[in-house]
């Protein structure tokens, strides 16, 4: 288990791509139980990071623990004690939703029980229960992600991370997703999201925003607002990530 | 616990091919198309050989050469030519497939100091020319043994023996049958598990399970072993038409083939899979897969025969796995060769089977 107060500590965490550095030296650590919102342009960095942190990606240098496991050494425990949500949309379009559930509870290692008592509450609270036996490619946008989620964490992991979860998804959905996130906090979860907009921003405890592979700014939202005497996070972001010379 | 896993992933992998709209069809209906038509028309016996004829002797003997040869099975005298010229220009027509020169007094020389006939096979289509010119001179060298025998002089026997080996129809077909099945699973067996992994990698389902602590093994597993069943379906289907269409049944068990028929699919589906593994998309895996087949198909000694080939391809094809299979379900079918016969057969496409699937666990990577 991990005792620390720390769910990710990332020390200088660097990966290049050739000549190209796609993330730079990046040092940063998320609480237990926090929302971090890691934002930044496109481009800048933010899903090759996580990528690292998810053991999906070996880092070209530097370190950092997630879960109390080494991303280069142990990345295969750290898997067992995430949640990934890919910025494509990633369950098997061709299985019914509570299959894909099954599948995913099965690999995490849950028995058949409580695979079955989860994903029946979790149908439930989501209203999705007349959704249950449909082929998943076959159900909205909007309730996709919602069950996209629910895959990532049906086996309760310490972290989720959530990488741009709610794009091209209507207003309304995002703000029920986010219901979602902060009923998974209340369990305990710890929240590792990247997002564009900046109005979720506003939803995290803390922020960090990247600008052509480095982390520029770090700190609560108000904080970040405060010192840079902005009235909102979009202003924020527009005045970190102005020098930004990777375009799209 | 692993076992759970496994089976879990089996079930999606079933289904997820069950509910394909296209792929449970072609498993059925390619084995099903492909017996029916081509054994009839993978064919390479020649039934009609036009001939031109000069005959510079214009005797009873020549005559009699000539009239034969119009009666042979499927050899027509199309020309009489008077110069060899002439009958060249017919070949180069096209219309003569073969050239019968019979030099002047060769009635008359014949039984003391005989002038060679002349034969001459255009080799543009090597096999034809090969064949047309044995058919013609078969029929020669039976006519002149009938008109030796009939003038009382012992006929020599040294030709008879090696003209006699025609390849009718029949012959031809059943050497294409069990090859026929061979190049199913080469096709299906091989390109399904490439693409298969190609399209998760396209998707992005693929990500989704590398970030889960499923292991590389089991996940590969998981790829390798429907296809067991897909090339289990494949001979099957098989040796149905070929003994209700064809009427031919495997001479040895069914066992056997079924056995190599299991390795035999196990060695393309991990080499599908290893060849998806190193390329990122669909397109790039199905044009590995094209060179792969290629050279399996042509040097397998599918359809020309491996002990023709230089001495350094003969070696090379013992390194390719379909040549095994070949001479397995040849000799099962055709001899009813037994287990023990084929050991070496067996215990070479084993290893390999086991060989490729370790190499396509770990070419697979969790890890980027």
């Amino acid at each position: 288990m991990n005792n620390s107060e720390y769910a990710i500590t990332v020390k200088d965490l660097t990966k290049k791509f050739g000549d190209f550095t796609a993330v730079d030296r990046i040092t940063f650590d998320v609480r237990k139980g926090e929302i971090f919102g890691f934002l930044g342009a496109n481009g800048a960095g933010k899903t090759t990071a996580m990528r690292m942190l998810c053991g999906l990606s070996v880092p070209t240098s530097g370190n950092g623990r997630v879960a109390g496991f080494d991303i280069v050494r142990q990345a295969e425990m750290i898997k067992r004690r995430i949640g990934y949500m890919s910025q494509n949309f990633s369950l098997y379009q061709n299985l019914t939703a509570e299959e894909n559930l099954r599948l995913f509870g099965t690999i995490y290692g849950l028995s058949d029980r409580e695979i079955k008592t989860r994903s029946q509450r979790l149908f439930q609270d989501l209203d999705m229960e007349s959704m249950r036996g449909k082929r998943v490619g076959d159900i909205p946008v909007g309730w996709k992600q919602k069950l996209a989620f629910v895959a990532a964490t049906i086996h309760l992991p310490e972290i989720v991370f959530l990488d741009e979860p709610t794009g091209g998804v209507d207003p309304v959905t995002r703000r029920k997703f986010w219901e979602l996130i902060y009923k998974a906090t209340a369990d305990g979860m710890t929240v590792f999201v990247t997002t564009h907009y900046l109005d979720e921003a506003e939803y995290c405890n803390r922020v960090s925003i990247m600008v052509d592979g480095r982390i520029e700014a770090l700190d609560s939202p108000d904080n970040l607002k405060k010192r840079y005497d902005a009235d909102t996070m979009d202003e924020v972001f527009r005045m970190v990530a102005k020098n930004a010379k990777r375009a799209e | 616990m692993k076992l759970r896993i496994l089976k879990a992933l089996l079930r999606k992998e079933i289904k997820l091919m069950r509910r394909n709209p296209i792929i449970p069809k072609i498993i059925v209906m390619m084995p099903l198309m492909v017996m029916l038509v081509m054994p009839l028309v993978a064919n390479l016996d020649v039934k009609q050989v036009n001939v031109t004829v000069v005959d510079n002797d214009r005797t009873d003997i020549s005559r009699r050469i000539v009239a034969d040869l119009q009666a042979a099975d499927n050899i027509d005298v199309t020309d009489n030519c008077t110069s060899y010229n002439a009958a060249l220009r017919t070949m180069d027509d096209g219309t003569a497939d073969v050239i019968l020169c019979i030099p002047y007094r060769f009635a008359a020389d014949m039984l003391t100091a005989p002038e060679p006939l002349d034969i001459l096979a255009n080799g543009v289509n090597a096999n034809k020319g090969m064949l047309g010119a044995r058919y013609v001179a078969q029929s020669v060298a039976g006519t002149l043994k009938e008109i030796r025998r009939d003038s009382g002089i012992v006929a020599e026997t040294t030709e008879s023996s090696v003209i006699n080996r025609f390849n009718p129809t029949l012959n031809f077909r059943n050497y294409m049958i069990p090859a026929l099945m061979v190049m199913l699973i080469i096709i299906i067996c091989g390109f399904l598990p490439a693409l298969n992994i190609a399209e998760e990698k396209e998707t992005g389902t693929i990500e989704a399970m590398n970030v889960t602590p499923v292991s590389r093994f089991i996940f590969v597993l998981s790829k390798l072993i429907p296809y067991w069943v897909v090339g289990l379906i494949v001979v099957t289907v098989g040796m149905v038409i070929g003994r209700v269409v064809y009427g031919l049944a495997p001479e040895g068990s069914i066992g056997q083939i079924y056995l190599a028929a299991i390795l035999f699919s196990l060695v393309m589906s991990s080499l599908g899979v290893i060849v998806a593994n190193v390329s990122s998309t669909m397109l790039q895996s199905i044009f590995i897969m094209f060179a792969v087949v290629m050279v399996f198909q042509l040097m397998g000694g599918l359809f020309t025969p491996i002990s023709s080939m230089p001495d350094w391809a003969r070696y090379l094809t013992y390194g390719i796995p379909p040549r095994y299979f070949i001479e397995i379900m040849r000799a099962v079918y055709l001899k009813g060769t037994s287990l023990g016969g084929l050991w070496l057969q067996y215990t070479a496409l084993g290893g390999m089977a086991i060989l490729l699937s370790v190499i396509a666990a770990l070419t697979y990577r969790k890890q980027s």
